[in-house]
């Protein structure tokens, strides 16, 4: 990369260096022609090219020490005045060149990519590639960035990169301005990396997107590939070559919302889990059960109306179009005026959705709906997040955000990939069950959203604790994992959710259950919980004072008191 | 016709014939050879070393690499000269003669490959 820049440099600067070797050229032959004069005023021979070289040399340079060797004669006087002119364009010439070339926009993108690449071949710890650095890409490199990962971004848009730029973040993220759907800007960011872990096709545009996810899986099959994608077809064509992960937000949305209507409690958890932990939790809106209105039919519609049929929801749709599925009621016409609603039975209805591609349009829609029916459940889909303060304003009972949506969901399989099968146990579950796990949650974390961690146990991420099952075949309960290494008769605010052993699940693992070395848990709690935690499967005193109430001895400690270690945790 | 293409062996060439120009003649005479034609060779030498700059192609990188060896033993031969001239008060000794008319040589059979690969490229592009 670098001799690149060095070449480009180079070619650029190929005419000023002609022009001033030519101008050093013609003024010391110049002067090796012009003859001198003596003391005594008698003509001498010129100047030798020795002598003329020198005198060119601190005279176009500026330096100027005077008439050397000897005193000019007039002829010299006048071909010298000549040279210092030629050599002061020469040089200024050289000089705005190389200036202009700093600054040339396309000498700077080299020199900038060049930097990039550089620094992500540096990276050490485990980074994720964002592809396309938007509003979804700018919270999810917030939240990674939080969880102490390393963020390379690629984005088109300067605006949007100069704004990264601005953004307060704990590691620097290394941002490229330039097209992730090419598949050498994905590997200058890092694609081929050792330390690389994922990567995330979340532009708003799918088929940059299916390209991202495509060169990912050629290029290394070894990553996790998450893509957004809004169109169904494209989501199928995905999955074929299998992308990991694709996250629909259109379709999520729908689902969700279907959902809700048939196990609000569901919801509520998947509210809680998926949330920004630390957040204060959200205010409680459970979509009624009946009869609902969706307007608009694009893709979000689809998908709504899918789902809530799959639900068994009735449902009526508002649209302009007039050759819907003959399944689906449709009334012919907009939302926004009152004709339409009140003809697909708004003042019965229990819910409206504003679905259509047009933030206006749809709060328009949700505020006629509501003036003919003030009981009514409004959802609105936002488009725009530049509308954010409008749909503040407004306050709906939901609002749809597609960057919101996705990057919940993107955070929620890199940080914990446990979660989104535990939300789907969750699924199956009565409505009380799930009721009775947020209300303790809510408790647990008093009332903010808890944060959601998986822990294995294995060598890396659990040395103490791995070893004392492994070495020493000590029994360890789950319920060691929830008290507190600073005093072991206090539990710690945290829930265990999930817990994973050869492949099968059990869901909400009581304290008896022993574990086993390699399994996988789920934890929901606060940060304070999440780190005690870590200090008790980390640091063997620590373990070992949980597991005993003593603190851990030393070898010499226990070999000069020995009556103490009766009690040590080989003999438990 | 290219404009920067005849600029280029034009050059090219013109290096060659004057290094060849103060080359020829006896060895260690050096009315043979004029320190005027020495500082054209240089001259035009640089000049040709400047217009192989920026090419990333492997026959420009060997164009370069000719150039600035015979700009190298160009450079060289007239530091020989004005150190005996002008350092030691040797004069254009026969001695002195040899040695900068020898590092010339070198730089002729330089641009003598320069000149090859110009002819080469030439054979070789088929338009």
């Amino acid at each position: 990369m670098n001799t690149s820049i060095f070449f480009l440099a180079l070619r650029r600067m190929r005419v000023p260096l002609i022009v001033l070797i030519v101008l050093y050229a013609v003024s010391t032959l110049g002067l090796t022609l012009v003859p001198g004069i003596d003391a005594q005023g008698q003509p001498t021979p010129p100047m030798s090219f020795f002598h003329a070289f020198y005198f060119v040399s601190y005279t176009a340079t500026t330096i100027g020490f005077g008439e050397i060797p000897a005193a000019f004669s007039d002829a010299q006087r006048m071909w010298v005045t000549v040279c210092i002119f030629l050599s002061v364009i020469g040089w200024s010439y050289s000089i705005i060149s190389l200036l202009a070339l700093v600054q040339d926009k396309g000498f700077q993108q080299v020199l900038q990519t060049g930097q990039f690449a550089r620094r992500v071949r540096h990276l050490g710890e485990p980074f994720y590639i964002i592809c396309g650095c938007g509003e979804t890409g700018l919270l999810i490199a917030r939240a990674l960035d939080r969880s102490g990962l390393r963020v390379v971004a690629l984005e088109r848009n300067e605006a949007r990169i100069q704004e990264l730029e601005l953004e307060d973040f704990a590691a620097d993220i290394l941002v490229m301005g330039a097209d992730a759907a090419q598949p050498q800007n994905l590997i200058l960011a890092g694609l081929k990396h050792r330390s690389c872990r994922g990567v995330l096709a979340i532009t708003d545009d799918d088929s940059a997107n299916l390209a991202v996810a495509i060169a990912s899986r050629l290029v290394n099959p070894r990553l996790m590939v998450v893509a957004r994608v809004a169109s169904p077809a494209v989501e199928r064509n995905m999955m074929s070559f299998g992308t990991h992960y694709v996250v629909n937000h259109f379709e999520k949305f729908a689902d969700y919302l279907a959902q809700a209507i048939h196990s609000p409690s569901w919801f509520r958890l998947v509210e809680l889990l998926t949330g920004l932990p630390g957040q204060e939790v959200p205010e409680r809106h459970d979509p009624p059960v009946g009869d609902w209105v969706v307007c608009g039919y694009g893709l979000f519609g689809q998908a709504v109306v899918r789902n809530l049929e799959r639900q068994g929801v009735s449902l009526t749709v508002i649209a302009p179009e007039q050759n819907l599925p003959v399944t689906v009621r449709h009334i012919v016409g907009h939302g926004m005026e009152a004709e339409p609603l009140r003809l697909a039975g708004i003042e019965t209805a229990v819910g409206i959705v504003a679905g259509g591609d047009n933030d206006t349009n749809n709060l328009s829609i949700a505020m006629t709906a509501k003036e003919i029916n003030p009981e009514l459940f409004v959802v609105v889909r936002q488009n725009r997040v530049a509308n954010e303060v409008l749909f503040d304003a407004y306050d709906a009972d939901f609002t749809m955000v597609p960057s919101r949506i996705v990057a919940r969901e993107c955070m929620a399989l890199i940080t914990s990939p446990l979660l989104t099968r535990f939300l789907r146990h969750v699924r199956a579950w009565p409505d009380a069950r799930a009721a009775i796990l947020a209300r303790q949650l809510e408790e647990l974390c008093i009332h903010r959203v808890p944060l959601v961690w998986s822990v294995r146990l294995n060598a890396a991420d659990a040395p103490a604790a791995h070893k004392l099952l492994m070495m020493e075949q000590v029994a360890i309960d789950m319920g060691m994992l929830r008290r507190d290494p600073a005093a072991r008769h206090e539990f710690l605010p945290l829930l265990p959710l999930l817990l994973v052993r050869d492949g099968r699940d059990q869901e909400l693992p009581e304290d008896e259950i022993l574990l086993k070395p390699g399994d996988e848990l789920l934890f929901a709690g606060t940060r304070a919980a999440k780190l005690a935690q870590n200090l008790t499967l980390d640091n063997r005193n620590a373990l070992e004072y949980v597991l005993t109430g003593h603190d851990a001895q030393g070898l010499l400690w226990r070999w000069l008191n020995p009556t103490e270690t009766a009690s040590g945790p080989g003999n438990r | 016709m290219n404009l920067e293409k005849v600029i280029f062996g034009f050059f090219i060439v013109l290096a060659a014939t004057l290094n060849f120009g103060f080359f020829i003649g006896d060895i260690d005479n050096p009315t043979h050879h004029h320190i005027y034609e020495l500082f054209a060779a240089i001259v035009v030498n640089l000049i040709a070393t400047v217009l192989k700059f920026g090419d990333r192609t492997q026959i420009g990188a060997v164009h370069l690499s000719t150039s600035l060896v015979a700009d190298l033993q160009l450079v060289a031969a007239a530091c020989v000269w004005a150190i005996a001239v002008h350092v030691t008060g040797e004069g254009m000794s026969p001695d002195v003669t040899t040695s900068v008319v020898s590092l010339s040589g070198g730089a002729l059979l330089a641009n003598v490959v320069s000149l090859v690969l110009l002819i080469a490229e030439t054979v070789m592009l088929r338009r």
